[in-house]
C-alpha cells in the first residue's frame, strides 16, 4: 500500500488542529493579562469576602433567587452581620453600576452566558432610553 | 488486583499534584513544566507511531469483511460491509470512527440450563463507549473557551446547547453527567462479568480510573469547591502563548485536574489509547476488498535465487547415470 502521503497529509492536518488554539491566539494577539474591572467607588466593602465573590457569586445569586421566588425573604444576614436587600438591581446593581465594564468583562473573558438578563436588565440601558 | 492497582495509581497521581501543589509550592513545575513536557511527548510520541505505522509494508488487501463481496451483478454486493470502491471504504471508515459499527456488532455467550449455549446481542458496551467518546469531544471543545481568547462563536454556542437545561448556577452541563455515567458504566462491565474481569489489565482499568479523576476532579470545581476560571483561563492562555504564568488564585484542585490530563497526554502514545489514530491506519479496514478485481503485486518482491530440477540434473547428469538412474534429459 503506498498511502503515505495520505497517511502524513492526515498527521499534519491532525497536529495543526490540535494545536489550533496557539495558531488563533498568535492571529488575535492574546496576551495571557486577564480583563480589567471597572471597581465600584461608592463603597468599600461587598457583601462577602472578594475570593468568595470571584468563584461563588452565581451561587449567591442563585440562593438569593430561589429565596426571595419561592420564600419571599428578602434579606440576606452577610458574614460580618451586616444586612444586605437580596436584589441585582437594587443591592448588586447599585454599586457595580456598569454591566459592560464589570459583568460582562470577566464573562465574555470566560465565555460565560448567565441567564440572569433574560429577566433583569442592564440599568446603564433603561437611563440611556429615557434621556 | 490490576483494577486495584491502578485506582491506587491515580490516587497517588491525584496526591501528588494535590500537595505537590498545596504543601510544597510546586506550582511551576505542575502549571508549567510538566503541561509543556506532557504536550512535547503527546505529540512527538503520537507523530513517531503514526509515521512508524505509515512505514510498515502492507503490499496486499487484507480488509477483514463482514459482509458479500463484489461479484455477479445478480449477487447484491454490501456495499459498506464489504466495500470494493474508495468511497465505499471512506463509508465504511466513517461509520467505524462516526458511530462504532464493529462494536454495535457486539455479541454475548451465555450459558443455559440443558446445557445450552446462547448468543445473543449486547450494545451496552456500544453505547457506553459511544456516549464517551461523544461527551468527551464536546467537553473537550468546550474547553477552548480557556484556550482562546476571544472565545470563538462556536465554542459558546457549544456550551449554550450543552447547558441547555439551565439547572441551577453555573449551569449544568448535560455531557458532565454523560461521561461520569458512561465511565462508571465502562467500568462497572469490567469489573461485573468474572470473564472480562479475567482478561482486563491493569492498562484497561488506569485509562478508566484516569479519566474518571479528570472527569471528577472538573465536575468537583464547577458544581462543588469552585474555582476561580478568570485565572485558570490567565494560566491557559498563558501555556498556549508561550508565556506562562500562574495566578495565586489559582487553587490545587485545578492542579489535580491539570496534572491528570498532562499524564492523559504524556501516557497517550504508549498505550492502547492509540486505538484513535490507529483505526484510521488499520489495513483490516481501510482497504478495498478488490483482491479479485486488481491484481495486487507486492511491490517489495525482489528476485529469489532458485536451483530447478532441470539445473540439478545438469550438475549431477554424470553421477546419476553412472548409478544407472533414470534421467529426464539424456
Amino acid at each position: 500500500m503506498r498511502d503515505r502521503g495520505l497517511i502524513f497529509t492526515g498527521l499534519v492536518l491532525f497536529l495543526g488542529l490540535i494545536t489550533f488554539p496557539v495558531w488563533y491566539n498568535l492571529a488575535s494577539g492574546t496576551s495571557s493579562k486577564p480583563p480589567e474591572l471597572k471597581l465600584p467607588t461608592t463603597e468599600k466593602q461587598c457583601v462577602a469576602p472578594t475570593e468568595t465573590m470571584r468563584m461563588s457569586h452565581m451561587e449567591m445569586l442563585i440562593t438569593w433567587r430561589d429565596q426571595v421566588v419561592r420564600q419571599n425573604d428578602r434579606t440576606y444576614v452577610a458574614a460580618d452581620g451586616k444586612r444586605y436587600d437580596m436584589s441585582l438591581t437594587n443591592t448588586c446593581l447599585k454599586c457595580h453600576d456598569n454591566k459592560a465594564e464589570f459583568c460582562d468583562k470577566c464573562h465574555d473573558y470566560a465565555g460565560v452566558k448567565p441567564y440572569c438578563w433574560d429577566c433583569h436588565i442592564d440599568p446603564k440601558l433603561v437611563q440611556r432610553s429615557k434621556g | 488486583m490490576s483494577a486495584l492497582y491502578s485506582l491506587l495509581t491515580v490516587l497517588v497521581l491525584i496526591l501528588l499534584a494535590y500537595f505537590g501543589v498545596a504543601a510544597a509550592h510546586l506550582g511551576v513545575l505542575f502549571g508549567t513544566v510538566i503541561p509543556f513536557a506532557a504536550i512535547a511527548v503527546f505529540l512527538a510520541g503520537l507523530a513517531y507511531r503514526v509515521v512508524k505505522w505509515a512505514n510498515t509494508p502492507v503490499p496486499f488487501r487484507i480488509p477483514s469483511t463482514c459482509g458479500q463481496q463484489k461479484s455477479l451483478p445478480w449477487i447484491k454486493q454490501g456495499r459498506l460491509e464489504s466495500p470494493s470502491s474508495t468511497l465505499g471504504v471512506m463509508g465504511r471508515m466513517a461509520l467505524e470512527v462516526l458511530l462504532f459499527r464493529s462494536l454495535f456488532r457486539n455479541t454475548k455467550a451465555e450459558l443455559r440450563d440443558g446445557p445450552r449455549l446462547v448468543y445473543g446481542e449486547n450494545k451496552w458496551l456500544w453505547l457506553g463507549a459511544l456516549a464517551f467518546h461523544w461527551t468527551f469531544l464536546v467537553i473537550f471543545l468546550r474547553h477552548l473557551r480557556f484556550f482562546m481568547e476571544p472565545v470563538p462563536r462556536l465554542v459558546n454556542l457549544l456550551a449554550d446547547v450543552d447547558g441547555f437545561f439551565q439547572v441551577g448556577a453555573p449551569v449544568l452541563y448535560v455531557t458532565d453527567l454523560v461521561i461520569l455515567a458512561a465511565l462508571l458504566y465502562l467500568l462497572f462491565r469490567r469489573l461485573r462479568d468474572p470473564q472480562i474481569r479475567y482478561l482486563s489489565l491493569f492498562t484497561d482499568y488506569f485509562a478508566l480510573f484516569l479519566l474518571l479523576g479528570l472527569a471528577g476532579s472538573g465536575v468537583l470545581m464547577r458544581y462543588f469547591t469552585r474555582a476561580d476560571i478568570v485565572a485558570i483561563k490567565e494560566l491557559a492562555i498563558g501555556l498556549v502563548t508561550f508565556s506562562p504564568v500562574i495566578p495565586k488564585e489559582v487553587g490545587p484542585l485545578f492542579f489535580v485536574h491539570l496534572f491528570l490530563l498532562c499524564v492523559l497526554l504524556a501516557y497517550f502514545p504508549f498505550s492502547k489509547l492509540m486505538h484513535a489514530p490507529g483505526v484510521f491506519l488499520s489495513p483490516t479496514r481501510n482497504l478495498a476488498n478488490n483482491n479479485r478485481m486488481k491484481r495486487h503485486v507486492n511491490p517489495w518482491d525482489y528476485p529469489v535465487k532458485v536451483h530447478t530440477y532441470a539445473e540439478w540434473e545438469e550438475e549431477f547428469h554424470d553421477k546419476i547415470k553412472a548409478a544407472g538412474l533414470p534421467l529426464d534429459r539424456e
